[in-house]
């Protein structure tokens, strides 16, 4: 059991020096930690806080950033129903075609429609945005240092520039950005800048909460079943390695010398550890 | 004792084994086959090994189903695989997870073998074998890396691809063949998934000759003596079949809590932005598993007799593997475990030490103490081998081996049974 010890050990040292050099590249301040409904083994998404996040993406966020990976039929899962995805999808037009005649139109998107972009292409991205070009925010969460805590900050982030920091022209100081200058104004600037249909006070803070549950969400929506199989299948495994171990003993229980004393010395040290 | 030829009373069985001995083969190796009997928790490794290779070739086989190997279509497809395939998520997580799994299974079955020098006499091949095989997970694991087509794929791709420039004459011509082209591309993309495809099946056939050569003289064990008779061997089956299968549910349970709690602990979070070739990410570290190699690479940081110093670091970087098939050799003590060997086994903590330390220095940007740690720990690692496997074997006073394994494990057993 001691080696066995060992070797838990020596993992968590490997995994510990990964873990330190990953935070050590940040030479900005690490995100506090939030709380978040979706942390931990038996963490789910906060299906209200998702709506709402999904609110204040539309409103706010997709002036210009896409979530180019979500469906709308995806939002059946944020607990909306079929009808109410109809009704959303329907406020967006999408283009199809060609038809008979041969041309491309526009129609009314429907569930099986990706959600349409802010821009046709990147190019038309930056010429809207001074040459910057707002990320895709459907893997946001998954592909940033720190996840939400970092997507989190970034939104609550905003401050005046120190009095000896040079700014460049259309950039924003940022706390939590690499270089503190974001070329993203502060999209959430104001307490009831979204109306949330819940009643929920949009204060900036819940604001930014919510849609980051939503990105989290969007960056990973499996989650919730991932959770619920694992709890289960280790659960499974765990009694399937209670059964296993007994049976071994079983099994070996007929060997000379095995579990009832009589250990050599030598034999104690070659790690006879059963 | 266990039941030994259950199926030979079948007539098919009969008529099949006559022509061609397949179950017969199968029942000698598993029911007949001689194993010490006092193989310790540190055994189970290699058929871990083994089963994960198979959960490999299996979810990857489902993942290129779905996955498309194209530069401006891949990304998408791996997370049309993680979103809209059915439990596409659990099977891409398995295979992700599952090639670190592979790597940390076979690192501890790599030492274990040099802690009881399962290596010597007469198993240089059986460890030779494995040597190649960890060359062949390495280019595998390498490319399949690529295969998803985010940043550190794309930067990975062209940083390794970029070494073999470093050698004289041929090189440029060796990348562009890597290529495909005169950048990381689309050809890249496309010939590193059929490469992908192809290698671990070669891992397959030479695991089937590491197997052969397992079979032959059969385990070492942890006291590293021979086998002297009947009294120092049990039948592989059941005995180490069920502590076999207890040791994978154990594993399994290690699994399952990076597949569904910690899917994307071991990755960069930066595979997840779609490969840019404009874009240098600010660090480009490859996965865990090549920390130490990487560190070695990056040890180099000054010319030597002229050679420049990346292609001493690309020597360097090999030759820590190739070492490992002299071992055999360099290693000069005829006593196979290290529980006999006082001044080995201090040395054979060192290299584990070592080798973590490399870790630790392939993952941070190399600057300052940095630079000097990578370069003290990787003279150390070619000291080890070099030089001090040859000494100590010659130097080192082993303690006394025991008579045989029964004597060992059992001897005193017959004097004293109340302890």
């Amino acid at each position: 059991m001691k080696r066995f010890a060992f070797a838990v050990v020596t993992a968590a040292l490997v995994l510990g020096a990964v873990d330190i050099a990953r935070a050590q590249e940040a030479e900005t301040p690490k995100p506090p930690h939030q709380q978040w409904s979706f942390e931990g083994v038996f963490g789910t998404y906060d299906q209200a806080a998702l709506q709402r996040g999904f609110q204040v993406y539309k409103e706010v966020c997709s002036a210009c950033h896409p979530v180019k990976h979500l469906y709308f039929r995806d939002l059946t899962e944020i607990g909306y129903s079929e009808d109410q995805v109809k009704g959303i999808a329907a406020q967006y037009q999408v283009q199809d075609g060609p038809n008979d005649q041969g041309d491309m139109y526009q129609r009314p998107a429907k569930p099986s429609d990706p959600i349409p972009g802010p821009f046709a292409n990147d190019q038309a991205a930056r010429a809207a945005e001074n040459g910057a070009l707002p990320p895709d925010l459907s893997l946001i969460v998954k592909e940033r240092d720190g996840g939400p805590d970092y997507v989190y900050a970034i939104l609550n982030g905003f401050k005046d520039p120190p009095a000896d920091f040079k700014m460049q022209p259309n950039m924003h100081y940022n706390e939590y950005f690499p270089g503190h200058q974001i070329a993203m104004p502060p999209p959430l600037t104001a307490d009831g800048q979204v109306q949330y249909a819940d009643g929920t006070k949009s204060t900036i803070p819940q604001m930014a909460h919510d849609v980051t549950t939503f990105l989290a969400w969007a960056s990973e929506p499996n989650l919730d079943e991932r959770h619920r199989m694992g709890a289960k299948v280790i659960l499974f495994l765990v009694i399937a390695a209670g059964v296993f171990y007994a049976a071994k003993r079983r099994v070996w229980a007929d060997l000379h010398g095995h579990g009832g004393g009589g250990h050599g010395q030598a034999a104690t040290q070659a790690g006879e550890d059963d | 004792m266990p039941v030994t030829g259950t199926g030979r009373t079948s007539r098919i069985i009969r008529w099949i084994d006559h022509r061609l001995p397949f179950v017969a083969m199968v029942e000698h190796e598993l029911y007949e086959y001689p194993t010490p009997r006092n193989l310790n928790y540190w055994w189970n490794f290699g058929s871990l090994a083994g089963i994960i290779l198979v959960i490999m070739i299996v979810s990857g086989i489902v993942l290129a189903m779905y996955y498309t190997p194209n530069a401006t279509m891949a990304f998408d497809s791996v997370e049309r695989i993680m979103r809209d395939v059915n439990y596409g998520w659990l099977i891409r997580y398995i295979h992700m997870n599952g090639a670190s799994m592979f790597f940390m299974i076979v690192y501890i079955h790599l030492f274990r073998g040099l802690y009881y020098g399962s290596y010597k006499y007469p198993r240089e091949l059986l460890w030779m074998l494995g040597v190649v095989i960890l060359l062949l997970m390495m280019a595998t694991a390498f490319m399949g890396y690529v295969l998803p087509w985010g940043q550190m794929s794309f930067w990975g791709a062209t940083v390794i691809t970029n070494l073999f420039s470093a050698i004289p004459v041929f090189g440029s011509k060796i990348v562009t063949l890597l290529w495909g082209g005169f950048t990381v591309g689309n050809p890249t993309l496309n010939r590193f998934f059929s490469l992908h495809y192809l290698l671990p099946f070669v891992i397959v056939a030479v695991v089937g000759l590491h197997l052969i050569a397992l079979h032959t003289h059969g385990s070492n064990n942890p006291l590293g003596i021979d086998s002297k008779g009947p009294q120092d061997s049990i039948p592989f089956h059941p005995y180490y079949t069920v502590k076999d299968m207890f040791g994978l549910m154990v594993f399994l349970i290690f699994f399952s809590i990076f597949v569904f709690y910690l899917p994307n602990f071991l990755g960069d979070p930066q595979n997840y932005i779609p490969a840019n070739p404009l874009q240098t990410p600010p660090d480009i570290v490859p996965e865990w598993y090549f920390l130490p190699f990487y560190a070695i690479l990056r040890s180099m940081t000054f010319n030597v007799l002229g050679i420049p110093s990346k292609l001493i670091g690309v020597m360097l970087m090999f030759s820590s593997i190739i070492v490992l098939f002299f071992l055999p050799w360099l290693d000069t003590s005829r006593v196979r475990s290290a529980m006999f060997r006082p001044v080995y086994r201090w040395f054979f903590w060192l290299l584990v030490i070592d080798v973590l330390t490399l870790g630790y220095v392939g993952a941070h940007p190399p600057q300052g103490m940095i630079v000097v740690i990578g370069q003290c720990a990787t003279a150390y690692y070619f000291f080890h081998f070099l030089i001090m496997f040859p000494l100590v074997g010659k130097l080192e006073r082993p303690r006394p081996l025991p008579t045989s394994i029964g004597a060992a494990v059992l001897g005193p057993a017959a004097a004293g049974g109340g302890n």
